[in-house]
């Protein structure tokens, strides 16, 4: 099963990748061998195999309820509830389910689970493999927030999308890192982003292993066997562009903690077409934290 | 230790044979049969037709013929391309373009493949009507098509996913395309075509099959009525983003009955009912279930109407089994907006077809639009049969309405039937003297109305047909 491995990389990471060589093995649930030859971290710290039906494992997951702020800041759509009908694990898989109904005045509920104050971590490699689901304008994302984002606020405690998907680009998934001075509310927007695109294959035909390696000064992005970039403090242009020079704050070097949740519209999927069909489903066969073992 | 490592290989042998053996007693096809292999080729036209034979164009009845050629000019990314020019709606030889591309010869394996895909533009912005492949004039067993295709005056690329290509181990039909000028106020264009051909993509998904419009519906019949199912279609999202609707035939999906003693389904989709009771059909596309269903409850026998007696010569016949039916534009004119009534010659048993109006109001059958209107000058009776699916209430009727001259001067007359000239659940026939109506001249009869007013909203009408004594 070793695969070809594509590097869209840029020279520096080339140069970072030469002491890249250790291949793990990571054996899914699914008894689909993944060699992984992107990731160097190999120290299992935590994980969630999601192997016992019913409630997710309440020592690793807390949820965020109701509707947030102007959509959790996304004009999203949903009603965040912690039923086990949003949320739920049949089978050795974590079902995160949105439905079409009148719930807390919203039309869909869905669930939003995090583990703050529960599994956070500086650093590390965090990974999942996940099947997104097939529909018009649900949003899912694996994805993280600085462990101190209710002191400092966002965006200054620091945000890793590790995978967002929508359907517009079905054979696409993108990873991006929001700061100060690089918040992707800004016109332009700032966020520092890349997209992944499967050759010749959509994602939401099968389960893909979605992950970050994260170390002080970098942050690596990995689609399956294929690392696709890496993002360091010499990517932080500060947008809109000051006029100092000066790149913005590199806020990646304190505890972050995880988030799973699937999102009905808001502004990147859009909302849903007329004729979708709900419920929509999106699958966690696990969800895995590494910490660089060389102590 | 060399016959030793002989006899090893006997038994190893031996035992492979058997495990063979073994393995192959589900009496599946033998391990001897070798299946036909087609081509898998997978171009159709580039730049030229590839591998289609000499004769491979048929154009559809009443289209242009020569509608189709190879353009020597232009192409994308090359120079030359398939080019239809579509003629205008007056056009003496023909008032659209259509026509299939069958491979002169053994068909192609499909089966690796996920779409049709070319690239295609037109003299103007239009939408062509459909275009598809698995049309082969012979059964069109797996006909696709995408429908109202919208053409721009660039070049673009266009997928038409495959179904369920399992199904494709020998297509003929590689190509096929009708295009009028019903958006163009009868003004011909011209589009091309150039690099057709079937491609493994991988990025068309979610496939959303549906049959019966996507909803579940309840039907009632009769023991020996057979019926095709309608409504069938398959949604996929494209690399792109977006979503395309795709329409095909019933072979493509796997039909269920929930209950085959009462209705029999077969591959094709043709059902029959065979018993009293209750049978659901559903169907599966490629392993995806397809939204919606059809509930029949088979009610029993079908009481037929009596077989008419008149002599073909002496007979006009709108709607009868028992003789030759002149044309009708139709059995249920839908007229908006006050019309309710809905059905037509939905009910076909045992050879016998048989009206049947529900939520029953006024409805019309016409024979004035695109057929001649009826000259029953020399008819002396109108016949019809009715049998009423519902209990019957005093001061119940059904007016029967003759509209002579539709649209031009037109007359009509009207003749009462009560209620209690009808009888629920059972046939009675009507003779009407046509005198009866009233009407000046009946030569150019275009309409027979049936008017209840909702007193009855459900009927059966059988054997509608003029003659004289």
């Amino acid at each position: 099963m070793n695969k070809t491995i594509t590097y869209k990389l840029k020279e520096k990471t080339l140069l970072f990748m030469s002491f890249l060589l250790v291949a793990v093995l990571v054996i899914s649930s699914c008894s689909t061998d993944e060699t992984q030859t992107v990731a160097t971290f190999t120290e299992l710290v935590w994980q969630d195999e999601f192997d016992t039906d019913g409630s997710p494992d309440p020592a690793n997951w807390g949820y965020e309820i109701g509707t947030g702020i102007n959509g959790w800041g996304n004009n999203e759509l949903q009603y965040y509830t912690d039923r086990t009908e949003n949320a739920t694990v049949q089978n050795g898989i974590l079902i995160i389910t949105a439905k079409e109904e009148q719930f807390g005045g919203a039309s869909y509920t869905s669930a939003r689970l995090l583990t703050r104050d529960k599994i956070e971590q500086a650093y590390g490699r965090f990974e999942a493999r996940i099947k997104v689901p097939a529909g018009s304008g649900v949003w899912p994302a694996f994805w993280m927030l600085g462990a101190d984002c209710d002191e400092v606020g966002w965006p200054q405690c620091g945000e890793i999308d590790i995978m967002e998907y929508r359907r517009q680009e079905p054979t696409s998934v993108s990873g991006s890192i929001h700061g100060p001075g690089y918040s992707g509310e800004t016109n332009p927007q700032g966020q520092i982003t890349k997209s992944y695109d499967l050759e010749n294959d959509r994602f939401d035909a099968s389960f893909h292993v979605f992950g970050i390696e994260w170390g002080p000064d970098y942050i690596n992005y990995y689609v399956d066997d294929v690392l696709y970039n890496q993002i360091t403090p010499a990517d932080l242009k500060i947008t809109p562009d000051d006029g100092s020079g000066e790149l913005a704050e590199w806020v990646f070097n304190k505890p972050f903690y995880i988030i799973l949740n699937l999102a009905i519209g808001g502004a990147f999927p859009g909302p849903p077409n007329a004729e979708e069909v709900f419920p929509q489903r999106m699958l966690v066969d696990y969800v895995r934290v590494y910490k660089q073992s060389n102590n | 230790m060399k016959n030793k490592t002989l006899n090893y290989s006997n038994i190893i042998l031996l035992l492979v044979l058997f495990f063979a053996f073994t393995l192959s007693c589900e009496r599946d096809l033998s391990e001897e049969v070798e299946f036909a292999t087609f081509s898998n080729s997978a171009e159709i036209f580039i730049d030229a037709p590839i591998g289609l034979g000499t004769d491979f164009y048929f154009p559809f009845f009443g289209s242009k013929a020569t509608a189709w050629t190879v353009d020597e000019s232009q192409g994308y990314e090359s120079n030359a391309s398939m080019r239809f020019d579509v003629p205008n709606a007056n056009d003496p030889l023909g008032g659209y373009a259509g026509a299939i591309f069958r491979v002169d010869g053994a068909g192609r394996d499909l089966t690796g493949y996920d779409a049709l895909t070319f690239w295609g533009k037109a003299s103007q912005g239009v939408t062509i009507g459909e275009l598809g492949f698995g049309q082969d004039f012979v059964d069109n067993k797996y006909q696709v098509n995408a429908s109202n295709v919208s053409f721009g005056t660039n070049w673009v690329k266009y997928i038409i996913p495959i179904p369920d290509s399992s199904k494709l181990i020998e297509e003929r039909g590689m190509f096929w395309y009708s295009a009028g000028t019903e958006q163009t106020g009868g003004l011909g264009y011209t589009f091309w075509i150039d690099d057709l051909q079937f491609e493994k993509l991988g990025t068309v998904g979610s496939p959303r099959p549906e049959i019966f419009n996507g909803n579940d519906e309840d039907s009632q019949t009769f023991i020996g009525a057979t019926a095709f199912p309608i409504g069938h279609s398959v949604t996929f999202n494209l690399p792109t983003g977006f979503d395309q609707t795709v329409f095909l035939t019933p072979s493509y999906f796997d039909w269920t009955s929930s209950n085959p003693s009462v209705v029999s389904i077969d591959e094709t989709g043709f059902n029959t009912a065979l018993s009293p009771g209750e049978a659901t059909i559903t169907a599966t596309l490629a392993g995806v279930q397809a939204t919606g269903s059809l509930t029949s409850t088979v009610l029993g026998n079908f009481d037929s109407a009596p077989t008419p007696t008149q002599n073909q010569a002496d007979v006009i016949s709108i709607f009868s089994d028992a003789y030759i039916n002149i044309p009708v534009d139709y059995y249920n004119g839908y007229f908006a907006p006050f019309q309710t009534t809905q059905g037509q010659d939905d009910i076909f048993i045992n050879g016998d077809n048989v009206i049947n109006y529900i939520d029953l109001n006024f409805v019309a059958i016409g024979t004035f639009l695109d057929v001649g209107s009826v000259n029953a000058t020399e008819m002396t009776h109108i016949h019809i049969d009715i049998n009423v699916q519902e209990a019957i209430d005093s001061g119940d009727f059904i007016n029967i309405q003759l509209i002579n001259s539709v649209g031009n001067n037109e007359a009509s007359g009207t003749v009462p039937i009560s209620g209690t000239e009808l009888s629920a659940y059972n046939w009675v026939g009507f003779d009407i003297p046509l005198a009866d109506f009233g009407l000046a001249s009946r030569s150019e009869l275009g309409l027979i109305f049936f008017i209840s007013d909702a007193t009855i909203s459900n009927i059966f009408v059988d054997n509608v047909y003029y003659y004289k004594e």
